[in-house]
């Protein structure tokens, strides 16, 4: 025993401070740990934006191009489909897309930059499944209406700008992803106006 | 409420019993000194292997075609990868600075002898297993060296009699170091032999424990139930385990002492360790070898061929000998005769503090010995070289011939009667 | 004792490290550069771009991540350095075929990624300033480090074909003529002082790009150290707080 009496208040102090400061040590050690599982540089280069090629689109044709891997519609749409979408708006959950599923430059009746070309990211929003094109066959879906998507999966059905009718199992309408217009015949997916 | 929980896992699993028996209780010797940093350091670096280790199994690919390409994705496309490749790959050559200064504390302090056999044994197959672990580990980056130094190893196989040419065909799994071989490595890499080091070093510190600590005096610090004055025994609670059956002096509770000291040498030692890690990771060509930046290639084989520097003492053994087999032999019996230390020393004063001089000498001339070999193994070859490892080589087995002769009848300083500083 | 023996064996440490440089036939040259230096590094990378790349790749490493690192725009980058119209994101690749590569220099041209760490920055260095002429060679050119080499001088247009300077040496008691040196001709668009550089620059990039997180490590490892420090002192006198019970 030492002759000196024992510091209860230095000891205390001294080991809350070595506990807090290696806690923020073994904190920071945690970070390389956690950082490793963000995207690397190759997923980044594989999910960079895709440029899109739209001169040879014919309308009523849908085109698919990989962007991070998911299958992007680029759709030609017709005087007549974008007629018939306003007909079934009252069988919709979103018509009006209240729902953040496309930014604000695709808010609105046709949910796209330009009425006739819709672009949407081509899986359900209900598990993940890609739906199918029904072009002209969609009437024995949706009475009334003769395009539309419809989910072999779960029975989902959108119509021509993506947007989820009512009694399906998904529950939002489909993503918009990020694009712009580089020009007259060229999309870039992945990103939008002015950020690039 | 805390102590309600503690209270519900205690009628479960005998947490503070365990806790109490094994650290907050456990006596140790009061006078370890910094020779004894080295077990719990020896713990933070497997801990240290084991997260990297998972960590960049997440990104390597196992394959002759992905592996070299995959070490590099993740140097240069992960986030923090080479962080995590750095720790991992300085983490292989500290650990073994760790255990052979480890070992070189048992070896001074006599803490082989009786009755710490076992304990030793459980070391020694640490050490094998470690040694197994690092040099499967270095074929996974398939670089050029990872490549050539296991087409050597592996042929050192072959030096078996008449089994010899069929085992290195079965352990390579084709006629050359491949694919087969690096998916095998990878899989006795990050599974089998972790878990048989866990296991192992459980089992040493079970043993540790059971026998208690060795110390620099070499005393015994339990004594005979009933020898020791009350006054002499220290103020300390220990575990009933312990008292019961023995009165203990000079001992210290682990915890909190040893785990405050401990801490010290932990952040003493994290602070060299980043140092290589940050600033020199290859640390001149030891930690990482030039060669393997480049890719296997089986038809060039590189100018030098070179284990790491941990495995250069015994590799010289094995170029001393001018015979595959005696070489391949020599370089077994130099491992071997480590783990039959316990009987080769026949003496009953465990430390160096109190044995004779001549025992000092026979010490140092052996770190000498180790030392020269390490050299000689991770330089080219010239003829003074060789006649260095061979004579070398016979001061190595010479130590354990000259400790088996001198330690019969030794004449040996009086103990003392306490532990000392 | 065991502080003499520790001592001792710090001594033979130290002596062992130079012994592991493999000694080449010719001393190096000092390289001399410096990976902070950015603008050495831009031009380095174009340096690299238009006269290493046609044959030799960098198939690990990133063209955006070279850029970013260097300091150079991406656009900018995209616009100047990539010649064949490849995404930034996509490694620094070129199109030739390894076997007919095989065919015209003997062997592959290697990837370049990591040589520096594999031959050293000291040995790029030397190896770009030692091409001399050599008739008697497939390409007309001859290397005093790396001799037979199987490659053209590519810099020859900046560096000019140096001259060898022969001399009869006596090798084993049998005199025999040997390459001592050499000396510019004075036909490239550079001064000897220029192409030094130029050769620094070129060395600088492929050091940097052998191990890219260099500077980021010593950045970071300043301060994981200073941290350290700063935990090792309260963990000792936490250490001397408690161990004042012990005696």
């Amino acid at each position: 025993m030492s002759n000196a009496p024992v510091d209860n208040g230095r000891r205390r102090f001294l080991t809350i401070a070595t506990s807090v400061v290696g806690g923020v040590g073994a904190a920071g050690a945690a970070v390389p740990f956690i950082a490793s599982w963000n995207p690397s540089e190759r997923a980044k280069s594989a999910g960079a934006p895709v440029e899109v090629d739209i001169s040879k689109l014919e309308p009523g044709q849908l085109i698919r191009v990989e962007w991070r891997g998911k299958p992007v519609w680029v759709v030609s749409r017709t005087p007549k489909m974008l007629e018939q979408m306003k007909a079934h708006e009252g069988q919709l959950r979103d018509p009006q897309s209240q729902e953040p599923q496309q930014l604000e430059s695709s808010t609105n009746d046709f949910r796209s930059i330009r009425p006739e070309i819709f672009v949407a990211v081509g899986i359900c929003t209900h598990l993940g499944c890609s739906p199918s094109f029904l072009q002209g066959g969609f009437g024995e879906k949706v009475e009334g209406t003769e395009d539309g998507f419809y989910c072999p999966c779960h029975g989902s059905k959108f119509d021509m700008a993506g947007r989820v009718f009512q009694s399906v199992p998904a529950p939002l309408n489909l993503e918009i992803p990020p694009y712009t217009f580089l020009d007259e015949t060229t999309i870039l997916v992945g990103e939008e106006q002015g950020v690039a | 409420m805390f102590g309600k929980i503690v209270d519900w896992i205690d009628d479960r699993i005998p947490m503070t019993r365990v806790w109490n028996m094994h650290i907050a209780q456990y006596p140790a010797p009061k006078n370890f000194n910094f020779w004894y940093f080295f077990g719990s350091l020896a713990m933070l670096v497997l801990v240290n292997q084991i997260l990297t280790g998972i960590w960049l199994t997440m990104n390597y690919v196992p394959s002759a075609e992905g592996a070299f390409a995959s070490i590099e994705y993740i140097m240069r496309d992960v986030e923090y990868g080479w962080l995590l490749r750095y720790l991992h790959s300085t983490g292989a050559s500290a650990f073994f600075i760790v255990v052979y200064l480890h070992m070189f504390r048992g070896m001074i302090y006599g803490s082989y002898q009786k009755p710490r056999e076992l304990l030793w044994l459980f070391g020694m197959f640490i050490f094998l297993a470690l040694m197994a672990e690092a040099f499967m580990g270095y074929l996974l980056p398939w670089g050029q060296m990872s490549f050539w130094g296991a087409q050597v190893i592996i042929s050192l196989f072959g030096a078996i009699p008449v089994i010899g040419d069929d085992l290195t065909l079965w352990i390579r799994g084709d006629y050359v170091i491949s694919g087969a071989t690096l998916n095998r490595f990878f899989a006795l890499h990050v599974i089998a032999l972790p878990l048989v080091i866990v296991i192992l070093v459980f089992l040493h510190i079970v043993a540790l424990h059971e026998v208690g600590s060795n110390n620099p005096d070499g005393i015994d610090n339990k004594r005979k139930k009933g020898t020791v004055a009350e006054e002499d025994k220290p103020k300390f609670k220990f575990h009933e385990y312990y008292t019961d059956k023995k009165d203990i002096i000079d001992a210290i509770p682990f915890h909190p002492y040893y785990t405050v000291k401990d801490i010290v040498g932990v952040v003493g030692f994290l602070i060299l360790f980043c140092w290589v890690v940050f600033f020199m990771p290859a640390m001149g060509g030891f930690f990482l070898e030039a060669p393997n930046f480049e890719a296997a290639n089986p038809l060039k084989t590189p100018e030098h061929i070179f284990p790491v520097w941990y495995f250069t003492p015994f590799y010289a053994i094995l170029r001393a000998i001018p015979d595959k087999l005696m070489g391949v032999a020599a370089m077994g019996a130099s491992i071997v005769v480590l783990a039959l230390l316990p009987w080769i020393d026949r003496g009953s004063v465990r430390s160096v503090r109190y044995r004779c001089g001549f025992h000092k000498w026979n010490i140092a001339g052996f770190v000498v010995t180790f030392v020269l070999l390490g050299w000689v193994g991770a330089t080219p070859q010239t003829d003074f070289k060789t006649i260095v490892s061979q004579v070398c080589t016979v001061t190595y087995f010479m130590f354990f011939v000259l400790l088996f002769v001198y330690s019969k009848n030794e004449k040996t300083k009086p103990l003392p009667e306490r532990l000392t500083k | 004792m065991m502080k003499k023996l520790l001592i001792g064996l710090f001594a033979l440490s130290v002596n062992v490290l130079p012994a592991m440089a493999a000694g080449p036939s010719v001393p190096l040259m000092e390289a001399g550069n410096d990976i902070s230096d950015q603008p050495s590094l831009q031009r380095g990378a174009k340096l690299f771009m238009n006269y290493c790349l046609g044959c030799h790749q960098m198939q690990y490493q990133r063209y955006e991540r070279t850029f970013r690192d260097i300091g150079i725009p991406t656009e900018v980058g995209q616009e100047q350095l990539i010649f064949d119209g490849s995404k930034v994101g996509s490694h620094i690749t070129n199109s030739m075929a390894k076997d007919d590569a095989a065919k015209w220099f003997g062997a592959a041209p290697p990837d370049l990624t990591n040589v520096a760490r594999v031959r050293g920055s000291d040995w790029i260095y030397t190896y770009l300033k030692s091409f001399y002429k050599d008739e008697s060679r497939p390409f007309g050119v001859n290397n005093t480090l790396f001799p037979s080499v199987g490659m053209p001088h590519v810099l020859q247009e900046l560096q000019g074909l140096p001259t060898p300077i022969v001399e009869e040496v006596e090798e084993n008691g049998q005199k025999v003529t040997k390459v001592v040196g050499i000396e510019t001709d004075g036909s490239g668009e550079m001064s000897v002082d220029e192409y030094d550089q130029a050769v620094r620059d070129l060395t600088n990039f492929l050091e940097y790009v052998g191990e890219p997180t260099r500077l980021e490590s010593e950045a970071l490892g300043i301060k994981v150290i200073g941290f350290l420090i700063i935990l090792f002192i309260l963990a000792f006198m936490l250490k001397k707080e408690y161990w004042r019970d012990v005696h």
